[in-house]
């Protein structure tokens, strides 16, 4: 396996090693450990609060570690790296902000960066072609405001994806989605790694929309942390020891069930449930 | 009419650059202004624009050099609280309501023309001197300048926060460059129609601009033509007329131009609904 030839291939684009994130008193997590390689998508799970958000603040250069060392790409994340794409939870624009879709993904290009505008032809080919990879052509030219949750998100991901980044972070990007806008925010994020082999890390609290395409799933909880094949993290075991009380995993059809087993399993383990469908 | 007399007049001519270069600082931060939820903080800045003002007169007979003061301490005051949106509001109005309080008690320590006590609430383009002009190009070419160098990055922050802060955007320190950018603009505004008026050179124009575009660039162009039209126009009707002061003209012709754009829009609204029922 240790062949100079696959290691060029097998270079992780992010590696943690013993990394840990505190604010003030309070730990995040420590001692983690996580390589991404190319390509892959990794889901992050755990309760509110366990810095899923933070662990991609980290990665932003927004973070630092208190202990520890992060790279992307063998880098230092900084600030304005194209190498890394973020795509937010959806949350609604002004219905009359004057701003039009496809100006919203071309802050993609170089919305971070202070100098005076000029017109770059080029810039806005490859704003056209990623709107059309991503299917918003037929609103691209509406005001943003007007559009629906899942359009302002496929807006949101050709922006993320302009700068044809090695890795994409997510952070919620199917809260308050509807479930059919779900499926095809999910859908076209996977279909795009797999083209571009770009690597995915994946914030939610519910696994089950994206459960048939994650390689691996990192679960914080308290500062402990978990890192595997859904079929390796999300059991009983495992999960039970990871939050230090009995935990049922429940596999009901094609979805994930995670309830507390001392609360009669009428509640679900955090405040915000990892399942909300009902 | 007199008005070519009056245009061969240096006075009027220092009017006219002065509203030119006015206009054009309101019209490039006016769709920045209401973006970002800021038409109080326009106010109140220029409520402090009269404190600033009324010391300066009270000092050294020098209202434009004590209103850019003011404004600049109260920006600074804001932006160094980086208070959120709402909170900003009512940090705005503790200061504001304080600052006009100690304004007036500046004012009733001074006992030169009253006037001059006037021309600061309601603005005197044609009192502005050879020097006051200069400073006036200088701070407006200042301004300009940091609008373009900032445009960018202050459009991302102002649509889409969370995501600039995520590319890179230093959200705190553009929120402090606008807020300073913004005191240059309101002492400007200030000098023309006055510290109670400036809202229609600032806000106005960026708001009818907005009922006609939705494409940021386009709108920035549209805000700066009608800050134009508003302050140019209203400028030449008052020196035409003679009578009417020039604040009164530019806020009518401003508003005039805002009903318009609305009427406009809600036509344009209506027709495009009526095509989509009938096609």
């Amino acid at each position: 396996m240790a062949q100079t030839g696959l290691k060029v291939v097998l270079e992780p684009i992010v590696s943690l090693k013993k990394a840990t994130l505190r604010f003030g008193e309070r730990t995040l997590w420590e001692g983690l450990n996580l390589s991404i390689k190319p390509g892959e998508f990794v889901a992050v799970l755990g309760p509110n609060g366990t810095g899923k958000t933070s662990l991609l603040k980290v990665l932003l250069g927004l973070n630092e570690l208190v202990e520890g060392e992060v790279r992307i790409n063998a880098e230092l994340p900084h600030r304005g790296n194209s190498q890394v794409g973020y795509v937010p939870q959806q949350k609604a624009f002004d219905r009359d902000l004057p701003i039009r879709g496809r100006d919203l993904v071309h802050f993609g290009f170089d919305g971070h960066r202070f100098g005076f505008v000029r017109h770059d032809k080029r810039a806005w080919q490859r704003v056209d072609e990623v709107i059309k990879e991503v299917g918003a052509a037929s609103y691209a030219d509406k005001p943003i405001g007007l559009l629906s949750g899942g359009e302002q998100q496929r807006l949101r991901i050709a922006q993320a994806l302009l700068s044809k980044p090695g890795l994409l972070l997510c952070d919620e990007p199917l809260l308050s989605l509807d479930l059919k806008s779900q499926f095809a925010v999910s859908e076209l994020i996977d279909s795009y790694r797999r083209r571009f082999n770009t690597a995915i890390m994946f914030v939610t609290h519910d696994i089950n929309p994206i459960l048939g395409m994650v390689d691996r799933v990192l679960y914080l909880v308290g500062g402990k942390w978990a890192i595997g094949t859904p079929h390796e993290v999300l059991t009983t075991e495992s999960l039970s020891r990871l939050y230090g009380t009995p935990i049922d995993v429940l596999h009901v059809h094609d979805r994930v069930i995670i309830v507390n087993a001392n609360d009669n399993g009428h509640h679900h383990i955090d405040k915000q449930p990892l399942e909300t469908q009902t | 009419m007199n008005l070519p007399f009056y245009l061969s007049q240096s006075f009027a001519q220092h009017a006219l650059l002065a509203a030119v270069i006015v206009a054009l600082i309101c019209g490039i931060i006016g769709p920045f202004v209401i973006m970002r939820g800021m038409a109080f903080a326009v106010h109140g800045t220029s409520e402090l624009a009269f404190t600033g003002a009324a010391a300066g007169l009270l000092l050294d007979n020098n209202p434009l050099a004590g209103a850019l003061f003011g404004t600049l301490l109260f920006a600074s005051i804001i932006g160094l609280l980086g208070v959120r949106d709402r909170e900003r509001d009512s940090v705005i109005g503790v200061i504001l309501a304080f600052g006009l309080g100690v304004g007036v008690l500046l004012l009733s320590y001074y006992h030169g023309f009253a006037v001059e006590a006037t021309n600061i609430l309601f603005g005197n383009i044609f009192g502005v001197s050879n020097g006051q002009l200069w400073a006036l190009v200088l701070i407006g070419i200042v301004a300009t300048i940091a609008m373009l160098v900032m445009y960018r990055p202050l459009l991302f922050a102002s649509v889409d926060p969370d995501v600039a802060e995520a590319r890179g955007v230093p959200l705190r320190f553009i929120g402090l460059l606008f807020l300073l950018v913004l005191a240059f603009a309101v002492t400007e505004a200030a000098q023309i129609v006055g510290t109670l008026l400036v809202l229609s050179l600032a806000i106005t124009p960026a708001a009818a601009a907005q009922k006609l575009s939705a494409r940021p660039l386009m709108i920035t162009i549209i805000s700066i033509l009608f800050a134009l039209i508003a302050s140019v126009g209203g400028l030449l009707v008052s020196l035409a007329s003679g009578t009417i002061k020039t604040s009164v003209s530019i806020t009518t012709i401003s508003f005039t131009i805002y009903i318009i754009a609305r009427l406009f829009s809600h036509q344009r609204g209506r027709a495009k609904q009526t095509s989509l029922l009938t096609s």
